[in-house]
């Protein structure tokens, strides 16, 4: 971004300007001759989409804020006036309201994008993980969004979700008090929420600003997942991609729109229309369709981990230890060879068996003393267990460049990986509808397996496919590629 | 490009599945004027089901978002929706002697509420709250069809086994399908001017379409919009795709 060297501009004022600033030519740099890899799916047009849909918000969330009053006597009021009598405020609510299904949409589209083509390994983790907390923004950001019209859910909602905060250990109670500026959801709690609802979304913007920035040291990953080399394999973002964007922006403006006039509330909850009530406590409890998954993950924590639990583990992975064959543990073993753990000097074989036999050993005195004596007690209540868990799979998310060492990049040639992963998406939306639907029945053990498999694919899946999963040969380049398939064609 | 559409579309719908009708019944699904992307309300239903409203619900059931004024949206002139508005005792004030005083209601102010306050409300109704009714349709799930199973759907008597407290009555919709609201329509029960059928059914479906309006005034202008802009983008986004097609033509990918 140093000053460098210049084309001169032709028009007069934009030379002025832009030998002060040079701003047009970064734009022409950045966004004219940007070299693009040719063989883009629309795949990659999400990322676009998700700044269209972020303006979207922020215009109407700004537009909606001039007529909204954050006062709990008068919040649900005002939007219902907003919606009534304020020119085309119907229109603006339900822009902003389906904008931010559609944005979430957008940007999963763009996370699954990433995760089939392998857009988060060397040397995008750092772009990858700049995503991920646009994506946490995001999900703040619309958390409390929906408290503002304090509705039923509304209320529910944010009583449900700060609650939670109540789990961590020793300052739990305190972070809760906070949140809610007094003791329990109040008009303290929607007027704060109601700042930083304000305030996060230029946040995001400014995240999305340095995701940009850092696609463009890297430039883009393409869906053969092999670096471009050269002029044969790349187009100028302009006219190429600009105009593609624009055809997929309008496509999904279309369906978008659709729901925004035509079913303006079927993505919402019907309790929301009943003004808050602390006194009336909803029969069902939902947040928002783009949290479900997580919700279910959080419900399914049904158990205290306790003494016991930890002990079954113990042997467990003592067995698992002494069974899995040397060479997939070979750098762990090793790390444990050096580490000052192992200060009687084992060599990485005998470490194995005898951590294995070690964990086995005291898991089964730990079950011997409890059917003994009894002794047991909690470590991990359940209420802090689901926490952990619906926060762990998040930080799976920001981890798994570090998991997945496989040096190649697309599904397309990892067939294994490609298996594990539309499983993974799958798996995703059953976790969404365990989370619509009420924590009772067969819903419980369904959550529990589909979470065991959230976490299986990032912890176990992933670490395998390292090893396991053999190096294809891949196209030499882009435009070889490209040939070839032209060629096949014909 | 179709894939990317229909993935899209799947996920917009599948993952919200909200639970429908409270009473597990299955809700009637009836045909309605407002349905579908060029639904419009009958005008004449809606001044029937004001008339319900007025006559019967507005008893108990307060609307507090709406004006007199709004009824202009039903068809009636403005001489007509001031007449309707004068009907009714508005207490207004203070005056400049500090004391509150009564005059005829105008168009601009809200419907007439028929209790003080919930207790009030309350305390008359066996300790049960009528709702506001001006978003009824919109918070229940499938809220008009939902309405109108509400109001036919009495039976005179709790099945076998399930015993009903004084004021409560068996209804097949109602969540728990024990409801504190004695049936409040039934064959003849109002006169109608325009000659349509005086039923329960035709009630119901009256004060339904009514009650849809009440809960989304815009419907009609919103669908309309939608409509254009849904074109206006449509024939946007295929110049688009043609622009698209063109550049990209001398291009091998
Ligand atoms: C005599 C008073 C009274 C009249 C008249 C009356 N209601 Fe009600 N209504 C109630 C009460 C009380 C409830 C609360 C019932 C409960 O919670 O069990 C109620 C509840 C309702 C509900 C909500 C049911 C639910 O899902 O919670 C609807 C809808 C409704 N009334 C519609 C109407 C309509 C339409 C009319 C006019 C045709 C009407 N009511 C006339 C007293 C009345
Ligand atoms: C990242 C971008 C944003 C997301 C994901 C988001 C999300 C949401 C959601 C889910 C709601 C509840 C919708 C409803 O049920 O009505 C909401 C409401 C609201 N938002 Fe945002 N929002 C964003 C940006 C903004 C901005 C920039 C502003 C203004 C500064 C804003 C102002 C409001 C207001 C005033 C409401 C309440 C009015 C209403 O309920 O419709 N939002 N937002």
């Amino acid at each position: 971004m140093a000053g460098g060297t210049r084309e001169k501009l032709d028009n007069p004022v934009m030379e002025w300007v832009d030998s002060r600033l040079p701003i047009f030519t970064m734009m022409q740099k950045e966004y004219g001759v940007f070299p693009t890899p040719k063989n883009f799916n629309y795949f990659w047009n999400f990322g676009a989409i998700a700044m269209v849909m972020l303006v979207t918000m922020i215009i109407t969330g700004i537009t909606l804020a001039m007529h909204y009053v954050p006062h709990a006597d008068m919040a649900f009021d005002s939007v219902e006036r907003i919606m009534r009598d304020v020119n085309h405020g119907w229109l603006l609510r339900y822009l902003h309201a389906n904008g931010a299904s559609f944005f979430f949409i957008a940007v999963y589209i763009h996370m699954f994008r990433g995760m089939y083509y392998g857009s988060y390994k060397q040397p995008r983790e750092l772009l990858w993980i700049l995503g991920v907390v646009i994506f946490l923004l995001m999900m703040a950001t619309a958390f409390m969004g929906y408290v503002l019209p304090w509705g039923q859910m509304s209320f529910w909602g944010a009583t449900v979700i700060t609650n939670l905060f109540s789990a961590i250990p020793l300052v739990g109670d305190s972070i809760v008090t906070l949140l809610w500026g007094g003791f329990s959801v109040d008009n303290p709690t929607l007027t704060r929420f109601f700042a930083l609802h304000y305030l996060m979304p230029f946040v995001i913007f400014a995240v999305v600003f340095l995701h940009v920035w850092a696609l463009h040291i890297t430039g883009s990953n393409n869906p053969l997942g092999v670096d471009a080399k050269g002029k044969q394999d790349t187009l100028p973002f302009h006219p190429y991609y600009t105009m593609k964007d624009a055809f997929g922006i309008l496509v999904f403006l279309i369906i978008y729109l659709g729901y925004a006039f035509f079913a303006p509330n079927d993505l919402g909850h019907p309790d929301n229309y009943i003004p808050a009530n602390p006194l009336v406590t909803p029969s069902h409890i939902v947040p928002e369709w783009y949290f479900l998954p997580f919700y279910a993950i959080l419900r399914a924590i049904t158990f205290d981990v306790d003494l016991v639990l930890v002990a079954v583990g113990m042997v467990a992975l003592g067995v698992a230890f002494i069974a899995t064959p040397y060479k997939y543990l070979e750098s762990i073993l090793k790390m444990m060879e050096k580490s000052f753990l192992n200060f009687l000097g084992f060599s990485a074989k005998n470490i194995k068996t005898l951590k294995g036999v070690g964990l086995i050993t005291l898991g089964l005195a730990i079950l011997l003393n409890y059917f003994l004596n009894d002794f047991n007690f909690t470590i991990i209540p359940a209420k802090l267990g689901g926490v952990l868990a619906m926060f762990g799979s998040i930080a799976m998310l920001f981890a798994l460049p570090f998991i997945d060492k496989h040096p190649v990049r697309s599904s397309r040639f990892r067939p294994y990986y490609k298996a594990a992963f539309l499983i993974f998406v799958a798996n995703a939306f059953v976790l969404g509808i365990c989370g619509g639907k009420p924590a009772e029945g067969f819903w419980v053990p369904l959550s529990q397996l589909t979470t065991a498999y959230y976490y299986a694919f990032f912890i176990v899946v992933l670490p395998i496919l390292n090893k396991k999963e053999p190096v294809l040969e891949l196209p030499s380049s882009i435009n070889e590629a490209v040939l070839a398939k032209n060629k096949d064609k014909k | 490009m179709l894939r990317v559409i229909l993935l899209i579309g799947a996920l917009a719908v599948s993952p919200v599945a909200h639970a429908a009708g409270g009473g597990g019944e299955k809700l009637p699904n009836e045909h309605w004027s407002f349905e579908g992307p060029f639904g419009t309300y009958d005008r004449g239903a809606l001044q029937r089901g004001y008339q319900i409203y007025s006559q019967v619900c507005s008893a108990c059931h307060s609307m507090k978002y709406l004006s007199y004024r709004n009824l202009s949206a039903l068809g009636y002139s403005p001489d007509e929706v001031k007449a309707i508005a004068s009907q009714y005792t508005i207490i207004d004030g203070p005056d400049d002697e500090g004391e509150m005083f009564e005059r005829p209601g105008k168009p601009s102010d809200r419907f007439k509420a028929p209790y003080a306050n919930d207790n009030a409300a309350k305390y008359v109704n066996n300790g049960a709250l009528p709702p506001d009714l001006s978003l009824i349709t919109k918070a229940r799930p499938n809220g008009a069809n939902y309405v109108y199973g509400l109001l036919t759907g009495y039976e005179d008597h709790a099945p076998e086994g399930e015993e009903l407290a004084t004021g409560q009555y068996w209804n097949k919709y109602m969540d728990g399908h024990k409801i504190a609201m004695a049936p409040p329509l039934a064959d003849e029960v109002v006169a109608y001017e325009d000659g349509s059928a005086t039923t329960l059914d035709q009630y119901a479906r009256d004060v339904t379409q009514f009650l849809t309006w009440a809960a989304e005034p815009e419907m009609e202008v919103r669908k309309r919009t939608g409509i254009k802009v849904l074109l206006f983008l449509s024939i946007f986004a295929f110049i688009m795709w043609r622009v698209k097609k063109k550049i990209w033509k001398n291009v091998k990918y």
